[in-house]
């Protein structure tokens, strides 16, 4: 057994925490970069320009890229081989995104109960994912998930007969319906099949991916490009004004599913995708 | 499209000036709230108790900063979907609210109280948070506390960079901006 302990994880969380929400990873910044010069709208390229200079500022300043720091998921991969010393790997991972978010200078912005709305004070609870692997690393893919496009995001059970023209087609609404409000150009994470829990599961987990990453599917793949190509004929546009750059990439995850089932969630994040990965 | 610096409170008879799609740069204060603070503002209206400001002629921020590091004004600060400020919005605009920045479409009822009252809603760019921040040159708490980031705070801005999403005709560039895209670029 590989020890690993509770102290690191910690210290890797909040610091992994406090740098993604400062700065914009490098495969983001490509395809942002290149959507200027493809953007035919004077409006829309100005405000992919000034996404640029904003994320700029925020290195610069040490500012969050956004004020919404997000609700934290992680999805955990856990080695067989890996014991984990020296405290309780879920209390580690939150006591990391607690201390990230306040040494960090980020916005608290859980409430505990849903319907009474008393904050938590430190960003806790994080949504936490584990699977358990082969091997002796413990690896934890990190996002801090804003709500302007999670509150966008959208899940349906079709029918197995809708097929691939149904699940673009609720994929298409979905964005449509969007518009402005969370914030593109977008990213797609988009989860068919498995059960209702398991779409929504792997459409959170594609948007983890790093940014233009195809499937190794072809065929989905091939699905991926299509899409990416049809969103952008929607004319929604950066912020919703108009133009070409209304997605910067889709990722499509699927999984397997009953005979009598074609599950779909559409999982939107806006450009400030905050992501990053950590292996012990 | 054209271009405003414009101080606020803005002047009644700029307002039929500004259209659909100008981009205009505000300075002079305006006041911060977001969900929590619109649920109490819309409390203390119906329980006839005074507002924690005045809201005739002012501008309303839907946003809720990140916490100011030291050394800074406020934190990071680009707005909020206004969507989620439709219905208490409508009440603020018929008791005197000039208008608000936030991001994303509005409703028709929002939209008919935005022609009804002569006002207009901004649209800052969302997740340009931190070149927000530079434009903001203080910030003050007001009212509620309690809220934390959803607290009411007045903001002095300088050059705040905001677009004319809907004026004060109704016309609404959330419609009329990937539409005008659709017919020229997509056949």
């Amino acid at each position: 057994m590989r020890q690993v302990n509770c102290q690191e994880i910690i210290e890797e969380i909040k610091k992994l925490c406090i740098h993604m929400n400062i700065h914009m990873e490098e495969d983001l910044k490509k395809v942002l970069e290149e959507s200027i010069a493809k953007e035919n709208s004077p409006l829309g390229r100005e405000i992919l320009k000034d996404l640029m200079n904003n994320q700029e500022i925020a290195a610069k300043e040490d500012l969050p890229l956004c004020q919404d720091t997000g609700m934290v998921v992680a999805f955990v991969e856990v080695g067989q081989e890996v014991q984990i010393v020296n405290g309780n790997l879920t209390e580690a991972i939150n006591e990391g995104v607690r201390r990230g978010y306040e040494e960090g200078f980020l916005r608290k912005s859980v409430v505990e109960c849903p319907l009474r709305r008393k904050n938590t004070g430190d960003n806790t609870p994080v949504i936490i994912h584990y699977d358990m692997v082969e091997g002796n690393q413990l690896k934890i893919k990190l996002g801090a998930k804003g709500f302007g496009s999670e509150n966008m995001s959208a899940i349906k059970m079709l029918k197995p007969l809708d097929g691939v023209t149904g699940v673009k087609n609720f994929i298409l609404d979905t964005i449509k319906k969007a518009g402005g409000n969370c914030c593109p150009p977008i990213i797609v994470g988009v989860g068919i099949g498995g059960t209702f829990e398991r779409a929504a599961e792997i459409a959170k987990k594609a948007l983890l991916r790093n940014i233009g990453e195809k499937n190794k599917d072809q065929y989905i793949a091939s699905i991926e490009d299509e899409l990416l190509d049809e969103i952008n004929q929607l004319g929604i546009g950066p912020q919703g004004f108009g133009g070409r750059t209304t997605a910067l990439a889709v990722h499509v995850e699927t999984f397997p599913t009953h005979i009598a089932g074609l599950p779909v969630a559409v999982n939107i994040n806006c450009h400030a995708s905050r992501h990053g990965e950590i292996i012990l | 499209m054209n271009t405003y610096h414009i101080t606020v409170p803005i002047d009644e008879n700029l307002i039929h000036k500004l259209k659909a799609g100008d981009k205009v740069f505000l300075s002079g204060y305006i006041y911060t709230a977001r969900d929590a603070a619109h649920d109490r503002l819309l409390k203390e209206i119906s329980e006839g108790k005074n507002l924690p400001f005045p809201l005739e002629g002012e501008l309303i921020y839907y946003v809720g900063p990140t916490p100011a590091p030291q050394g800074k004004v406020i934190g990071s600060a680009g707005p909020t979907t206004s969507s989620r400020m439709d219905v208490p919005t409508v009440t603020l605009l018929d008791r005197g609210l000039r208008g608000m920045i936030g991001k994303g479409n509005r409703s028709k009822e929002v939209i008919e109280a935005i022609k009804e009252n002569k006002g207009v809603y901004f649209a800052a760019i969302g997740g340009a948070g931190a070149l927000i921040a530079n434009t903001i040159k203080e910030s003050e708490l007001i009212a509620y506390e309690d809220l934390g980031t959803e607290a009411i705070r007045r903001l002095k801005v300088e050059d705040l960079p905001v677009i004319v999403a809907i004026d004060s005709d109704g016309n609404n560039l959330y419609e009329m901006g990937p539409q005008m895209y659709r017919e020229n670029f997509c056949s």
